[in-house]
């Protein structure tokens, strides 16, 4: 239990827009004895961009599944634009998905695959061809239009699959974890393509991924899963400055995790009272645990300091010390032009200001 | 710096030479020698009965067993029932196989090794047995159909119409197809239809070169079930004029290879259109 809690931030990003509203209420669904989703709810706002977080297995994938019908639920209820669609078929749920394996037609050249969508909608041949080319051309692959998947790079085969979720104008656009599978340059490349044509088309889109980069630098909101369950519902910001539990602090972002004792007036942090936020008293259990950002922690050279770096890390712009003091290990990011003045054993002071300090339970076992 | 490389290169390569290309040369030998037995093992019986063919009853050779085809009783017949039943057993084998299979790998992929065994029963089970078996459960009206073959027939081309099919599903990922096409709006026959037996075709095409392979050649069960198919005519003709039998038997063994042929040539053909197609735009 955290001193700060912060379950919902309402959208700031909420624009007037064709996007429909999502609600997921109380989705419950088992797989054998495992609960893959554990009574999850979330509200998505018109156009909101939505990204569901969390490690593998905390069920962020089967709430995505649900919402386009491939899974069905225990109980709970799938809402959009106001109707309910928990039992209507993913083919007449109005939903375009990008999967995270490659999911073009083998059988079909770049356009076709676009235009695929439109034929099952009827359009005639001029019309899907012309939207077809209006698509890839959105995606920057309208030289590529003939071409077939196996004759396309990975990041170019998820750019159709893009294009051909967007051909048919979807309600909600699903993202599977679509960059995954790609390098890392051609990952940044699309990601903030897939942001801009997210922004200037204003669809719903629900974004799956474990990976918090991803995830913090393209949504609205992020919703932090654990256990089935949203731990967190958040702005990017609001979710690193101010995580409601430790596990959220420590899956986004990275902590480091040091003992501390109850003080009078807040808690005993190496060697002196840090005063925190709320009431140390109402987090429960004996011993506690602060959490500390690297960017929170600073350090400064002292001959009798009582902590020592123990690890350099370089970093481009920052560099990462560890530093042993009092039986932990603390991470602190200095400026690289600064980090000279660091060398393997070198004697340190540390600082976190009281802002910064998250209180929890001790982590059982320690 | 550049010629002291190039001597050290040359002077270990020339005395490698003998030692690096002995071991190759002995397998290039060794694949020589099983490729010709094997081509000995099927060449020889099909040169020994094409000669055979082309005699007359003296031993000399002739063209006259061949010329006497067109004239035999019965030929014309055997051989529109055995194409027919050809046809027939492989849109019934496609039609019940293809959506079976993609279920299975689909929706039930434990029951996976129990289709692999269900599927090789036919081979296993002696054909008397399965004639009688299949006899004793038919109706009447379709005990005097020669069709009732096409429903045996189905049977049998079971093992090696699961097998290709199975191979070309487990080359596509499946589960990912059919969800894109039903996100995009399509149901399970539009998926079906326009997803996934396209890019099955090969798979489909292999199937069906091995159906009709079977249903062509196909003996004991005809002969069983008392119907004069191609082969049953031919060894019953053979009691009468060996030769021309024998000459018939060459033929439908040229036309067979020929209609295999064309199958295997339309999908090739399917391919290097898409190629061309995809280069073009």
């Amino acid at each position: 239990m955290m001193l700060e809690t912060h379950q919902t931030t309402p959208s700031p990003l909420a624009p007037p827009s064709s996007g429909a509203p999502v609600v997921l209420d109380g989705l419950v669904r088992h797989f054998g004895s495992t609960k893959a989703l554990d009574g999850f709810s979330l509200d998505i706002a018109p156009g909101e961009f939505v990204a569901l977080l969390g490690p593998s297995g905390c069920g962020k994938t089967t709430a995505l599944r649900v919402l386009a019908g491939f899974e069905h639920v225990d109980a709970g209820r799938v809402i959009v634009d106001g109707a309910e669609v928990s039992s209507v078929a993913a083919q007449r749920r109005d939903m375009g998905m990008v999967f995270q394996s490659y999911s073009l037609f083998p059988n079909m050249s770049a356009r076709d695959n676009v235009a695929f969508g439109l034929q099952l909608r009827h359009q005639r041949a001029s019309q899907r061809r012309a939207r077809a080319g209006e698509l890839l051309e959105l995606v920057g692959l309208s030289v590529h239009a003939g071409k077939y998947p196996h004759q396309l790079s990975g990041g170019q085969q998820q750019r159709v699959a893009l294009a051909r979720a967007l051909a048919i104008e979807p309600r909600v656009l699903l993202l599977d974890e679509p960059l995954s599978a790609l390098d890392a340059k051609v990952r940044a490349e699309l990601r903030d393509q897939i942001r801009s044509l997210q922004q200037r088309l204003a669809i719903t889109t629900v974004f799956v991924t474990h990976d918090q980069e991803e995830a913090l630098s393209m949504a609205d909101r992020v919703c932090v899963m654990s256990h089935g369950r949203a731990e967190q519902v958040a702005t990017p910001s609001a979710l690193y400055a101010q995580p409601s539990t430790a596990f959220v602090a420590e899956f986004v972002g990275v902590s480091s995790r040091v003992q501390v004792t109850r003080a009078r007036d807040g808690v005993e942090l190496f060697g002196r009272t840090v005063r925190i936020r709320g009431d140390v008293a109402s987090i429960p259990g004996g011993a506690l645990d602060a959490l500390l950002r690297p960017e929170d922690v600073e350090v400064r050279n002292a001959p009798d300091g009582p902590g020592f770096v123990t690890h350099i890390s370089f970093l481009g712009a920052t560099t990462r010390l560890e530093i042993g003091i009092g039986g932990a290990t603390v991470k602190a990011d200095v400026r690289s032009s600064d980090a000279d003045a660091f060398e393997l054993g070198t004697r340190v002071v540390v600082s976190v200001s009281a802002r910064d300090v998250l209180v929890t339970e001790r982590r059982p076992g320690r | 710096m550049a010629s002291v490389v190039a001597d050290n290169f040359l002077g270990s390569e020339t005395p490698m030479a003998p030692f690096s290309t002995g071991p190759r040369r002995r397998i290039r030998w060794g694949r020589g020698l099983i490729m010709l037995l094997a081509g000995a093992y099927f060449l020889i019986p099909i040169y020994a009965a094409l000669h055979f063919s082309l005699q007359d009853n003296n031993g000399n050779f002739s063209l006259a067993p061949i010329r006497a085809i067109p004239s035999q009783p019965g030929l014309g017949a055997a051989f529109w029932l055995s194409a027919r039943l050809a046809i027939v057993t492989t849109v019934l084998t496609m039609a019940l196989m293809v959506p079976t299979v993609i279920y299975v790998h689909l929706k039930l992929p434990r029951l996976k090794r129990a289709m692999e065994v269900i599927t090789i029963l036919p081979i296993v089970i002696p054909p008397i047995v399965l004639i009688l078996g299949v006899l004793h459960a038919s109706p009447l009206w379709l005990k005097s159909s020669p069709y009732m073959l096409s429903l045996v027939y189905v049977i049998l081309a079971m093992p090696f119409v699961y097998r290709s099919l199975d191979a070309g599903l487990n080359a596509l990922d499946l589960k990912t197809l059919v969800e894109a096409s039903r996100s995009l709006g399509a149901g399970w026959l539009s998926t079906l239809w326009r997803v996934l037996v396209p890019n099955l075709r090969s798979a489909i095409l292999s199937a069906t070169v091995l159906t009709v392979a079977l249903v062509l050649g196909e003996f004991t069960m005809a002969s069983l079930d008392l119907w004069e198919t191609m082969p049953v005519w031919i060894v019953n003709f053979s009691q009468t004029n060996a030769h021309v039998s024998t000459a018939v038997a060459m033929l439908s063994l040229i036309a067979t290879w020929l209609l295999l042929t064309l199958i295997v040539s339309l999908d090739r053909s399917q391919s290097r259109r898409s190629r061309r197609r995809s280069r073009l735009t």
